[in-house]
């Protein structure tokens, strides 16, 4: 008996194709405006879905979700309301984003299914890979463990001459020789990150910081700078955005559906800080020392935005990293731009007690950003560091500070910019966009509609062609393209892969080649039903024959898409996924799909001439 | 079931005209690597670095006047083209150190809204650090690399050396001359089309491969035939499907290309001519190379028969 499958194969042909129509269903529903609520700190409950959906008029549904509220809208009008509502309404705590939430409905949700996820390049938004520089993060705990060592030192009272950091690790200079034994002995205990060498001829301690130190110290820099830009973003208030560490020094951020670029890197690359620091001298000395150029040893020249000089203490009383919450304010008496601080209680202390001993003496808020830049000339790339530090505001000291107090001297924006990153925290290392890739919402949609369009038509003319040239065979190679297809989708949406445009190019390509191992099979049965075999015969060997052939070329395929992905940043990615599932399931439908239907129609019957 | 049909159907002598077919594809490869070297590839900010805006206009846009007031702009080096419709416009901007790189894009999108009444819309903007793009060429050479190194392995594992040979010359062939079209018509070569010419490895190969499945299979299965009437003989039988295949894929391919929008063109436009060209040496070039290296029967025995041999006291 030639060309009968068993019942078992054809139970699993149904099955998948019942589980991919399924899984392939949501990408049909469209997608709700929505607005997605959710609070700094905590998780929202019940409750505060109930004074949401009170809050907001016009509204789909609403529905809690890890601790988010996702309120559902019919327009983008009612959208837009309800998010000015709930600003206005729930205050600042909360975050609110806009997004487009898949309508799918509930029964297909509990089944965990999901449309495909949509790329950047089709939905619009933002992609940005930044590079932490890693140099400046090693600088930085080389200068902190230079002033931990100076304290150390200090406390121990061992005496020394100086010690400075250069682009060769920490040097220690001392006086006596017993000096430096003793510190010899101590330092290492202390500093398990630094490896110390003395020399005794020079009266010098060298310390550099071990591999595992650096590699530890890079791991962290990356995460701590993720942590902010998450908080950043959170801050912007875009809805689903993806912030993943690549490599050992970069990160990639994409943010859906944003609009003002320009704004959101000012935001996410800054590194803008404050410090608080006692003012020192007279006016007259600020201006000779800048005149001079020479500073008295405890003080630095700085410069306030119109340009006039000031000398600071060495000493910092609080840095930005001890600030704990932030807001852009307006100054209660003079009605000017002012940024609202309050500080942890290490920090509070600390300014509590300078405060205190200084009444009537003046302070200085010093505004300090980083910004690194990479250049080429020629094929020699170089990376340029500039940090601006400039003093905002000098103002007496009218009585102690308590963990609450307001600065001033910005302009309203700097001001919502600063209270922002104050609030997000700061990054642990200056960041540099490296590669940016924005996409507007009108050619994410433009690239849907043509890349659908693509689709259908190359579909459609692949059927019609099957149709006329293989006739009824053709038909049935049609069926399984079109099964192919719901497979493909069907996939990508349970794996939640990113769909890009090159992805829908992969899924065009893949229905122009699946039908391929049709050809092949059906040339084969041609074949032998000229070579005088019988219906029944030239089908099975026409299957037969064709299956290692069909094999070898899809596996070749395989291994050019295996090497794009690997290959892949994102677009190309997409196109290597889709390819290489394409690749997958039209062999599967090809082969056993078409065979099933084969045998069902002509298995097992007395078959004089097929239509082929 | 076997071939033992005598080689006296109507069947196209490829064989014959293969000396021409040498001829012609060594031009082609020439042609290619000269202009690759005089001309060069047009490469995108991809590979280049620099920065990429794309900008809808509501009417006809008048290039010049948008050239001028870029130049004016201290935009001097700035490129501009129309993309896709008069509509639109790309502007090129070669990375430059004296401009604040958050801004860039809006500074060009203010230019380009005061030569126009109305709104102008960004489409699109790419920026491509130096140390990127350099690095994704490098990565891009590498991966071209390794999937001709992984498939050389695969087809010397599945079929014998010289067959390998040919398929890779067939690919080599494909890949020089897809490339070499690029740098012809000075089309713009970005990752896109690096991933279009991977793929097109994938397909040329697909196609070489079903060709030297039939080559191998007619040799174990037909006696006493010279090797030229085999290769013509399974070049025929596999012809109706090269050509199908081929319609099939360029018919997709085609639909990609007018209806996919203009940043898909030089994707689909690498795999069209990947396909044709490929479709072209998987009928010649990898039997040739057969030819040349004299191919016979005994290149397709089993080799098991050898280790009884050696086996033997």
């Amino acid at each position: 008996m030639l060309n009968q499958y068993p019942l078992w194969k054809y139970i699993l042909l149904v099955v998948v194709l019942f589980f991919a129509s399924l899984y392939a269903l949501p990408n049909l529903y469209g997608e709700d405006p929505a607005v997605q609520v959710s609070h700094r700190t905590k998780f929202l409950t019940a409750d505060d879905q109930l004074i949401i959906e009170q809050s907001v008029k016009n509204l789909k549904s609403a529905e809690l979700e890890q601790g988010r509220v996702l309120v559902r809208f019919n327009d983008t009008e009612a959208q837009l309301i309800a998010a000015d509502a709930l600003k206005e309404s729930l205050g600042k705590q909360y975050l609110i984003a806009l997004n487009l939430a898949p309508a799918t409905p509930d029964w297909l949700r509990a089944l965990n299914a999901a449309p495909m996820y949509l790329g950047l390049d089709l939905r619009g938004g933002v992609h940005f890979l930044m590079e932490v520089d890693m140099v400046a993060a090693i600088k930085r705990m080389e200068e902190s463990l230079l002033s931990d060592i100076r304290t150390t030192l200090r406390d121990e009272k061992i005496r020394y001459r100086g010690v400075r950091r250069d682009d060769n690790g920490l040097h220690i200079s001392f006086r006596e020789l017993s000096h430096l034994q003793e510190a010899a002995e101590k330092l290492p205990r202390i500093f398990s990150e630094l490896v110390f060498r003395e020399t005794e001829e020079t009266l010098t301690i060298d310390a550099k910081l071990t591999e595992v130190a650096i590699r530890n110290e890079k791991k962290s820099a990356l995460q701590q700078n993720i942590i902010t830009l998450r908080n950043r973003v959170n801050e912007l208030g875009v809805a689903e955005p993806v912030i993943q560490q690549q490599g050992d020094s970069r990160i990639v951020v994409q943010l859906p559906g944003i609009q003002d670029t320009a704004g959101a890197k000012k935001i996410l690359g800054a590194t803008a800080t404050l410090e608080f620091r006692l003012a020192e001298g007279t006016r007259a000395d600020w201006e000779s020392a800048d005149k001079t150029g020479r500073t008295p040893l405890n003080s630095i020249l700085y410069h306030e935005r119109d340009g006039s000089p000031v000398l600071l203490n060495r000493r910092v009383i609080v840095t930005g990293d001890q600030i704990v919450d932030a807001a852009s304010t307006f100054d209660s008496q003079k009605g000017t731009p002012a940024v609202s601080i309050r500080l942890n209680g290490k920090g509070a202390d600390k300014m509590g007690d300078i405060t205190r001993d200084n009444i009537g003496n003046p302070m200085g808020v010093v505004f300090i950003e980083n910004k690194i830049e990479t250049k080429k000339v020629g094929d020699t790339i170089t990376k340029h560091r500039s940090t601006t530090k400039e003093v905002i505001n000098v103002a007496t000291i009218q009585g102690q500070f308590s963990s609450r107090f307001q600065i001033t001297g910005l302009e309203s924006q700097e001001a919502r910019d600063l209270a922002l990153l104050l609030r997000a925290g700061s990054l642990r290392a200056p960041v540099e966009i490296i590669e940016e890739r924005t996409v507007g919402p009108s050619l994410g949609k433009d690239n849907i509609q043509k890349g659908f369009m693509s689709v259908i038509i190359g579909f459609c003319l692949v059927l019609v062609f099957m149709m006329v040239y293989y006739k009824g065979f053709g038909i049935i190679a049609n069926v399984a393209l079109t099964a192919n297809l719901i497979i493909i989708i069907a996939v990508l949406s349970l794996l939640q892969a990113t769909l890009t445009l090159p992805g829908i190019a992969g899924i065009v390509l893949t229905v122009g080649m699946a039908v391929d191992a049709n050809v092949l099979i059906f040339e084969r049965i041609r074949e032998e039903l000229k070579n005088g075999n019988s219906p029944q015969a030239s089908i099975h060997s026409g299957y037969e024959k064709a299956f290692s052939t069909i094999t070898d070329a899809n596996v070749t395929t395989l291994i050019a898409a295996i090497v794009l992905f690997s290959l892949g940043t994102g677009p190309i990615k997409g196109f290597a996924i889709t390819l290489s599932i394409g690749i997958l399931t039209s062999m599967f439908t090809a082969i056993v799909g078409t065979r099933a239907i084969v045998n069902l129609l002509y298995g097992n019957r007395d078959i004089k001439k097929l239509s082929i | 079931m076997s071939h033992t049909q005598p080689v006296n159907k109507a069947m196209i002598n490829f064989m014959s005209k293969r000396k021409i077919a040498m001829v012609f594809s060594l031009i082609l490869i020439s042609i290619s690597i000269g202009s690759l070297v005089t001309k060069g590839l047009n490469l995108g900010i991809d590979f280049t670095g620099g920065y990429l805006i794309e900008a809808g206009y509501q009417n006809d846009v008048d290039l010049d006047k948008v050239r001028t007031a870029l130049a004016n702009a201290d935009f001097k080096d700035a490129q501009v083209q129309n993309f896709g419709s008069s509509k639109d416009i790309i502007v090129r901007i070669a990375p430059r150190a004296d401009i604040n790189k958050a801004t860039i894009a809006d500074n060009v999108l203010s230019v380009l809204t005061s030569t126009s009444d109305q709104v102008v819309e960004m489409r699109r903007v790419e920026f491509v650090g130096p140390q990127v793009g350099d690095e994704l060429r490098d990565d891009g050479g590498i991966a071209l690399l390794v999937a001709l190194g992984c498939i050389l392995i695969y087809i010397s594992l599945r079929f014998q050396m010289k067959s390998a040979v040919g398929a890779i010359l067939a690919l080599v062939h494909d890949v020089i001359i897809t490339i070499g079209f690029f740098s012809l018509i000075q089309m713009e070569f970005d990752l896109s089309v690096l991933a279009s010419i991977l793929a097109v490895i994938g397909y040329s190969l697909n196609d070489t491969v079903v060709v030297l499945d039939r080559i191998r299979e007619t040799f174990r299965s037909v006696r006493k035939t010279s090797a030229e009437d085999i290769l013509n003989m399974s070049i025929n039988q596999t012809l109706s499907r090269t050509i199908v295949t081929s319609l099939t894929t360029l018919l997709v391919l085609f639909a990609l290309f007018f209806f996919g929008g203009e940043i898909i063109h030089g994707f689909a436009m690498a795999l069209i001519v990947g396909v044709i060209i490929g479709t072209y040496s998987s009928i010649y070039i990898a039997s040739s190379t057969l030819m040349m290296m004299n191919i016979h029967k005994q290149d397709f025995l089993v080799v098991a028969k050898e280790e009884v041999v050696d086996d033997a006291p």
